[in-house]
């Protein structure tokens, strides 16, 4: 699908390419080179090893579960897994890294070429687009800089010095501000179902460095700039928005887009230089002497792929094939929470369509409302397996069910429980029925004759009468029988 | 390849040392003279060969993934030549 | 008593096993000929309190009969590695008062086989020199004189030169050495001692101060053979700290010195032949290469036709690695901080690395630098690496016709004080003969052949294969045998 996101320029149209590197934080116990703990929040400089803080003659060892997080999560979006990688230093100095360099990948990445499929219209297959993935490489994050507590220094807190992350660094391939943030909800999606990054963007598990460029259609690639450590979808789209006009309008002014690295300031919705191309830092990049080749085995590489649990896309065709719409599927799939509840409602017998309906409307609803999330929902997926199932085999009606439903929200009770103890069954004794039918057509003899006449659509209000008569209770189809049988 | 001053006082930035001119100018020549000499590799023909990865047939050992370090701010901030408040002090970093 | 300092490590063992004398003797003994060899400079700390606590546990463990490998056995320790509590500063201003709350693998290791320690070694800054001249603590005087009455200064050599001094001067039964281009040999052969750098990976560098990583070896230098074989078995091991660490049993090298060197062949690089070197050098050589044969094993020609490019290659690697390194040195958490009034945090960098590096490690940092930079890491880095996969080649395509090499270990004798410091490729050029083993991860050790006209040491090497340091023990221990070096400096200090 052609993105026509276009910029208005006074020279006509341009179109904006973007490409994303997302640092994403391995979920792991330990970092990446040590055998400190990774836990957010925790007080200064408490979980650091003399190795996270450079000390003199110490030595990086590389923790197995971060290594295979990234694997699984390249095998998530198809892509190649390099048997054999490497460790590279990034020479550069700054307060928040102990060692004067950074651990990472740059010559020979764990992770090659891969994809990621994103829908632009959640209820339309064919707004389809497949972004490219140039690579995804493992590597040390920095520690944290405090500029906030003295007038004249900085403090530094080495917590997050060698917290593993994955750079997943994209192709050029999106276009506009939607196409990235589709990118980047659907990565986060599947991070979060590979379960290699809790994908927590304001904890800073996942942040996005922006490249933008603009060019007319068709033209080749202008320069580029990149906007460093966003952390949120909605600010990536804003970058890109805000980034896009302003090169237009510089071009157009007769100027030149630099290559350089800017900041986003959230807060005045801007972008500013951080950095130019002429004193960009010269990485020297080199192959980490502490570090021997990773060379991968085939048993290794067979577990990654046989934890790897179905994805979002898997999963969503999947749901569609039950008969859940494309609009349910998709949002059932979006979050992997919300997909393990529906599919443990689905283990526990619920009829797929019905459960994909009630979850969105009744569930959906009630959590919102008491303001929880589907993990901590009050109704558990057996109870709720239960409730669909009194509706469908006709203990319950409908609107019996969203009572019977409150009252679970309620006490945590099972429906059955409920139904019963409420005496809320649905009967089909006729004779009640046809005994409170009795009443209401004597009591409304002039709409009968109204009916008789002609009047069809009346036949609703004798229905809405009698259930409300039997307190809601009434099988509806008997109701209607009855109804037909005294009426026509 | 040679080098110039504005090179050396280049390289210099990268490496944060901090040199006067009078040692800039000093070290040219110096500098000069060292890759001058370890240009001779030039003459080695490297077609084909690929760089040394692993000095010794060895295999990249992963660790398991236990918390068993850190937990000794302490001994982290012991050395620090300015520590408050559970942190290292610099100069103040403006972004 | 009064003579313990000059025994070996075997037989104050042995002796102190045997009841002769008590292991607190032999500390008290050692700790003494520390103090009185001030002159020499060649302790940066002194520990005689570690060291006479460890002898004290000994006698108790003698006395319960629970010896340790190394009980009663005092230490000196290079200043390369960290030791708990005692200040370690790998001989730069830039960690001056650096007391690392941890221990080094292998200085630990030693302690835990019984062994006591005297105190750190001076030793160029950062390992970084070939006369311990570049040291914040100013140079080792060697104890050695020239024949000739000139009385001149001699360096003891380098890196570990604070280690063969003390040795030499009878200050410490044996040391721990790091070698990255040659830092233990060079120096035991301009002392007359005996030295071993292991293949690379036996000896875990968790807790050394990292100089050139994919080139640093820790090693034993004592007075002969036998105490490198015993305090190499105490030093080597795997490590799970070190990702580089062999995984491998340590072998039993005391246990297997054996000087029958039938069915072995030696082999003699017609490379190493070179141009500049004093006769007498190439004569020891040829003498080396007669005790071997008589020892049993056959000389053959072998050629090694990278060596040239050895020193070259090493000098574009082990500064670009030292570059990376020593980027930690900082002034953040850690050792010297110098803070322009009002400078930034760069300023700070500067001003930190300026002051606390010396001459020669700014230079090592400078073209390390420069080689890894933009534009020109494939012309010197990548070629470097390219050259040295070659230099590899050529031993494994020697040791196809040859067990061990013979070669000398340095060009020289020991040079005076201040003699070759104004020219660095002059400097260089000492490592040689040293380098090439160094950049294959080759165990290589020099054990002294003799005297040169002038009275000083001279040193032969050998090179052997992979893991195979008994082949190059034994050997060293047949050259051991015939050469007959018992000369000592005379005391002067
Ligand atoms: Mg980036
Ligand atoms: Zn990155």
């Amino acid at each position: 699908m052609v993105s026509d996101y276009r910029i208005q320029g006074a020279t006509g149209d341009w179109e904006v390419v973007i490409g994303l590197e997302v640092h994403a934080q391995v979920v792991s116990n330990a970092k990446l080179f040590s055998g400190a703990a990774t836990a957010f929040g925790a007080e200064p400089n408490t979980q650091v090893s003399l190795v996270d803080a450079a000390m003199p003659g110490m030595l990086p060892v590389p923790n197995r579960e971060c290594i295979r997080q990234a694997v699984r999560t390249g095998m998530a979006i198809d892509a190649q897994i390099n048997k054999w990688s490497r460790f590279d230093r990034k020479n550069y100095f700054y307060a928040d890294l102990p060692q004067g360099y950074q651990i990472s990948q740059l010559y020979h990445p764990l992770v090659g070429e891969g994809q990621i499929t994103v829908l632009l219209d959640e209820k339309d297959e064919a707004s389809a687009k497949t972004i490219g993935i140039e690579r995804i490489h493992v590597e040390q994050d920095a520690g944290k800089l405090m500029h906030d507590q003295h007038p004249t220094m900085s403090y530094v807190d080495l917590n997050r010095s060698g917290v593993a992350l994955m750079e997943i660094v994209s192709k050029p391939d999106m276009r506009s501000p939607a196409e990235a943030g589709a990118y980047l909800r659907k990565l986060r999606a599947i991070l979060r179902y590979v379960g290699s990054c809790d994908g927590n963007m304001e904890e800073g598990s996942m942040r996005a460095d922006v490249n933008v460029s603009v060019r007319k259609p068709g033209e080749e690639f202008g320069t580029r700039t990149e906007t460093k450590n966003v952390n949120s979808v909605r600010f990536v789209m804003a970058v890109i928005e805000h980034e896009a006009r302003r090169q237009v309008d510089l071009i157009e002014e007769g100027g030149q887009v630099a290559q350089e690295t800017r900041l986003y300031d959230p807060d005045k919705n801007v972008t500013r230089t951080l950095r130019s191309k002429e004193d960009a830092h010269d990485y020297r990049y080199f192959p980490d002497p502490d570090l021997l080749p990773l060379e991968l085995e085939d048993s290794f590489l067979e577990e990654c792929r046989a934890s790897l649990p179905e994805l979002p896309d898997a999963k969503r065709k999947r749901f569609e094939a039950l008969g859940i719409t494309a609009y349910n599927a998709s949002v059932l799939t979006a979050e992997v929470e919300t997909a393990r509840w529906f599919d443990s409602l689905l283990d526990a017998g619920a009829e797929p369509k019905q459960a994909a309906n009630w979850v969105v409307a009744e569930l959906f609803g009630a959590l919102n409302r008491l303001g929880k999330s589907i993990e901590d929902s009050p109704v558990s997926a057996t109870h709720a397996a239960e409730l669909l199932g009194l509706v469908a085999d006709g203990t319950i009606s409908g609107s019996i069910a969203k009572t019977v439903f409150e009252k679970m929200i309620e006490s945590g009770d099972g429906a059955s429980a409920i139904v019963e103890r409420e005496g809320l069954k649905q009967t089909s004794d006729t004779g009640a029925i046809d005994a409170e039918i009795d009443k209401i057509l004597a009591a409304n003899a002039d709409k009968v004759a109204e009916y008789k006449g002609g009047k069809q659509q009346l036949f609703g209000f004798f229905v809405g009468q009698t259930m409300k008569a039997m307190q809601g209770k009434a099988n509806p189809g008997v109701v209607n029988e009855r109804l037909r049988a005294k009426l026509d | 390849m040679s080098v110039n001053a504005d090179q050396v006082r280049h390289v210099a930035k990268l490496a944060r040392i901090a040199m006067s001119d009078a040692e800039v100018e000093a070290m040219v020549p110096e500098f000069n003279n060292i890759l001058g000499w370890v240009e001779q590799l030039g003459e080695v023909d490297t077609d084909g060969v690929e760089p040394l990865t692993a000095v010794i047939d060895n295999h990249l050992r992963l660790r398991n993934d236990v918390v068993n370090d850190g937990d000794c701010r302490d001994a982290v901030l012991k050395n620090a030549p300015d520590a408050q408040h559970g942190f290292f002090a610099v100069p103040k970093v403006i972004e | 008593m009064g003579e313990l300092n000059i025994k070996t490590i075997a037989q104050l063992r042995d002796g102190f096993r045997a009841g002769e004398f008590s292991a607190r003797e032999i500390a008290e003994e050692f700790n003494a000929a520390v103090e009185a060899g001030r002159a020499l400079n060649v302790y940066t700390v002194e520990t005689p309190e570690n060291a006479l606590a460890a002898a004290d546990a000994a006698d108790q463990a003698r006395q319960s009969s629970d010896l340790k490998p190394l009980s009663g056995i005092p230490l000196g320790i290079k200043d390369l590695f960290a030791t708990e509590g005692v200040d370690s500063t790998s001989g730069s201003n830039i960690l001056k008062g650096f007391k690392p709350p941890y221990e080094s693998t292998v200085s630990g290791k030693l302690k835990a086989a019984g062994a006591g320690m005297l105190g750190k070694l001076n030793m160029d800054e950062f390992a970084m020199g070939s006369s311990n001249e570049t040291s914040a603590y100013g140079p080792v005087i060697s104890p050695w004189k020239r024949n000739d009455g000139s009385n001149a200064a001699l360096t003891p050599g380098g890196s570990s030169g604070g280690s063969s001094a003390a040795v030499a001067a009878g200050m410490a039964p044996g040391v721990t050495g790091t070698d990255t281009g040659g830092s233990i040999r060079q120096p035991a052969a301009f002392t007359g001692i005996t030295g071993i750098k292991p293949t690379y990976g036996r000896c875990s560098r968790w807790g050394i101060v990292a100089f050139a990583s994919s080139l640093d070896q820790a090693g034993p230098m004592a007075r002969d053979v036998r105490d490198c074989a015993i305090l190499l078995e105490n030093m080597c091991g795997f490590d799970p700290k070190d990702a580089t660490s062999l995984d491998l049993p340590v072998p039993q090298w005391e246990a297997g010195l054996s000087s029958d060197l039938k069915g072995k062949k030696v082999g003699i690089p017609v490379e190493y032949r070179i141009d500049g070197v004093p006769e007498e050098i190439d004569a020891l050589w040829d003498k080396g290469v007669e005790w071997l044969r008589d020892a049993g094993a056959e000389p053959v020609k072998i050629s090694l036709p990278h060596t040239k490019y050895a020193l070259p290659t090493y000098y574009i690697i082990a500064p670009a690695e030292a570059s990376s390194n020593l980027a930690r040195y900082d002034g953040v958490r850690y050792g010297l901080r110098e803070s322009p009034e009002g400078g930034n945090l760069d300023a700070m960098y500067a001003a930190t690395r300026s002051a606390g590096f010396g001459a020669e490690v700014k230079r090592r940092i400078m073209i390390g630098t420069y080689v890894l930079s933009a534009g020109f890491y494939d012309a010197y880095f990548t070629k470097a690496q390219k050259v040295r996969t070659l230099i590899k080649r050529d031993f494994a395509q020697a040791f196809g016709e040859c067990d061990f090499i013979l070669t000398p270990t340095a060009p020289s004798a020991a040079f005076g004080l201040n003699e070759k410091m104004s020219d660095p490729l002059a400097m260089y050029l000492n490592d040689v003969f040293a380098v090439p083993a160094s950049l294959a991860g080759l165990p290589a050790m020099s054990v002294p052949g003799g005297l040169d006209s002038q009275g000083l040491p001279l040193g032969l090497h050998l090179i052997g294969r992979e893991l195979d340091e008994q082949g190059i023990l034994n050997a060293a221990l047949a050259i051991e045998e015939r050469a007959g070096f018992t000369h000592r400096a005379e005391k002067w200090w």
